[in-house]
């Protein structure tokens, strides 16, 4: 196969037969090591939470009482706390809240922004702008007040805390979608589209709907590592996940607030938990996003930052 | 012979902040079965907005068609629902863009988007699609179609592209195809070959084309008809050899004496038009292109002439008689 070299880039002039998926994961890798190591980070995080229970040494509830707040250790990894739990169990089933929580409600709010953002800026016109100033008026309350005030109305618990964060996120995120709407729409190809008599469901869904991937999935991400804090917050607030369920804002909470002196481990593990993954899933996201913009491609993503 | 397609007195403006412009202003003309016509003019003329005005692919707002008749095989295409006129898109009137690099979806494959239109309008299966989409990326010389099909819009060459583009307008066998420039994005030697190329498949087809350019050797050489635009009329339409040889409007004779020519003096200088297209939003009074004309009488200040004939084969818009006049 011929091959053209044209400054640092190769171009192949046949047909690449690499699958779009393995192409990306080629260049994340040689282009993005630090995003790379995101993506590891974040599938461990996936199985992690998939297979709790067979990762766990101990149940997340199991007690026991000899061997309360003892530090780390080989037969309890990250130690117990004060009534004899493992925290590294714990941590790992936390993981499993964290996942199931963090995916739901990044894949929920997602599917809203796409559904307000592509209609309003496709049809645009009145419909548009009725839409977005409620969009304005909903983005005008403190995300904080209306997540308390949901919870203290539907009660605490992991679905609760899925929708209320769906729907502040959802809302909040239409805006960029609208904007990557507009941009799309502008093209050509969607004029070349209706001229050659495509229905609008279908213009929809092949010819925005794919171009708009990029900047869905970099939002996806970000959400992702969003809604994992939220999540963490409002369980330290006493707003989430109730125990004994283990959350890793839970744990920081009821048992690392507590006992922070006499056994640290109580709030540092679950606190390192959350950060290497939030930190992790915003390296991957950041990582994606330059590798996924059209602009940044050509460039291997270096010549803006210099490094990664 | 009966018309193909007949417009008559086609107004379509454009509202901008409290002012109209009056991209299209009562532009008629026909295209017969099977012929070329061209439509020549500026950037700004209106010869784009016409050929999306037909499709009725106006964005509305800002755009609106304000009158005139649009009649296709009979067919009034303004009176038609959208749901009708888009099962005349793509399958009995077909349109060329401009742009090759940004027409295609990049998205997906040069295939899909070929076959598209087969998929919808003659309800094919995909299969069925794939295969006539090969067939057609074959007649339009794309070499190893069954491969290419699989690549990718971005794998492709401008040529290529357009060349695509030509394959998927012709996919339904249309009778009408719309090229709006269809080769001013290309390299000089790319677009004889695709003029070329979109010139045979109609007269194998039997489609009418409308070629939409700004290119007069492009027009010399492949149509039948021309309409010469300026700022939203059409100011002459004849037979292509009476208005080479003959042109009875100031602004075509502009147009051919800006021309470099092969059998002329080489250091004849070239008279270029002078000044600018008018604002549309602000036209001049009586004719549109009196400011710029060197033949301007008082006349023309006062009253916008009417297309009229200087054979029954060729219509001017003029209220000077050149050959008196030079």
């Amino acid at each position: 196969m011929a091959e053209l070299t044209v400054g640092t880039r190769r171009f192949d002039t046949a047909t690449t037969r690499r699958s779009p998926f393995f192409e990306f994961l080629h260049r994340l890798f040689r282009e993005k090591p630090l995003g790379a190591f995101g993506a590891v980070v974040c599938v461990v995080f996936l199985f992690t939470g998939i297979f709790a229970e067979l990762i766990a040494p101990y149940g997340y509830n199991e007690m026991n009482p000899i061997d309360r707040l003892k530090a780390p250790s080989i037969t309890y990894w990250l130690g117990t706390d004060q009534i004899g739990r493992d925290v590294f169990s714990r941590i790992v089933h936390g993981a499993r809240t964290s996942l199931i929580i963090g995916f739901s409600a990044a894949f929920i709010s997602i599917l809203i922004s796409t559904f307000i953002g592509v209609t309003t800026g496709f049809f645009r016109g009145k419909f548009d702008m009725i839409v977005q100033r409620m969009v304005d008026a909903w983005m005008s309350f403190p995300d904080l007040v209306v997540v308390i005030v949901a919870v203290s109305v539907f009660g605490p618990g992991m679905w609760q805390v899925i929708l209320v964060l769906s729907l502040l996120y959802g809302i909040a995120g239409s805006r960029i979608v609208r904007s990557a709407v507009l941009t799309v729409k502008e093209n050509d190809y969607v004029r070349a589209a209706e001229s050659i008599g495509v229905s609008v469901p279908r213009i929809l869904f092949r010819h925005i709907l794919p171009n708009i991937m990029a900047p869905l999935i970099v939002l996806f991400t970000t959400r992702l590592a969003a809604v994992i804090l939220v999540e963490a917050a409002l369980s330290f607030l006493g707003l989430g996940v109730p125990p004994p369920a283990p959350s890793w804002g839970g744990m920081l909470s009821f048992e690392g607030r507590s006992y922070m002196f006499q056994a640290p481990w109580l709030a540092i593990m679950p606190g390192l938990a959350i950060t290497i993954v939030v930190y992790n899933i915003n390296m991957f996201g950041d990582a994606m996003r330059d590798l996924l913009d059209p602009r940044m491609r050509g460039f291997g993503g270096k010549k803006k930052t210099g490094q990664f | 012979m009966t018309s193909l397609l007949e417009v008559r007195n086609l107004k379509t403006y454009f509202h901008s902040d409290g002012s109209v412009v009056k991209a299209v202003d009562g532009v008629s003309f026909d295209v017969r079965a099977g012929e070329t016509v061209a439509v020549v003019g500026e950037s700004g003329s209106g010869k784009t907005v016409t050929a999306l005005s037909v499709l009725r692919l106006i964005p509305d707002p800002p755009g609106e068609i304000i009158s005139g008749e649009i009649r296709f095989a009979g067919r009034d295409l303004l009176s038609l629902s959208e749901a009708e006129v888009r099962k005349i898109r793509g399958n009995r009137i077909a349109m060329i863009f401009q742009e090759p690099m940004t027409s295609l979806n990049p998205s997906l494959t040069v295939g899909r988007q070929v076959g598209e239109p087969i998929e919808i309008h003659q309800r094919a299966s995909r299969k069925n699609a794939w295969d006539k989409c090969i067939a057609l990326l074959h007649k339009v010389r794309i070499p190893d179609p069954e491969q290419r099909a699989n690549a990718y819009p971005y794998q492709f060459s401008g040529g290529m592209r357009q060349r695509a583009m030509i394959a998927m307008s012709l996919a339904c066998e249309p009778e009408l195809i719309i090229a709006d420039e269809p080769t001013t994005a290309l390299d000089v030697t790319v677009q004889a070959q695709v003029l070329h190329l979109l010139k045979e498949l109609t007269r194998e087809t039997g489609a009418a084309l409308v070629i939409i350019t700004h290119d007069l050797g492009v027009v010399a050489r492949y149509a039948d008809r021309v309409n010469v635009m300026y700022a939203g009329r059409i100011v002459e339409t004849g037979q292509t050899s009476e208005i080479f040889n003959n042109p009875k409007h100031p602004y075509t004779v502009g147009l051919m004496n800006s021309l470099p020519r092969l059998d002329g003096d080489v250091r004849f200088a070239l008279q270029p038009i002078e000044g600018h297209p008018p604002d549309l939003a602000n036209l001049p009074s009586g004719c549109a292109f009196q400011p710029r004309c060197q033949y301007a009488v008082d006349r023309c200040l006062a009253k916008p002439p009417e297309l009229s004939e200087v054979n029954p084969e060729h219509l001017a818009a003029c209220w000077v008689d050149l050959n008196v006049t030079a």
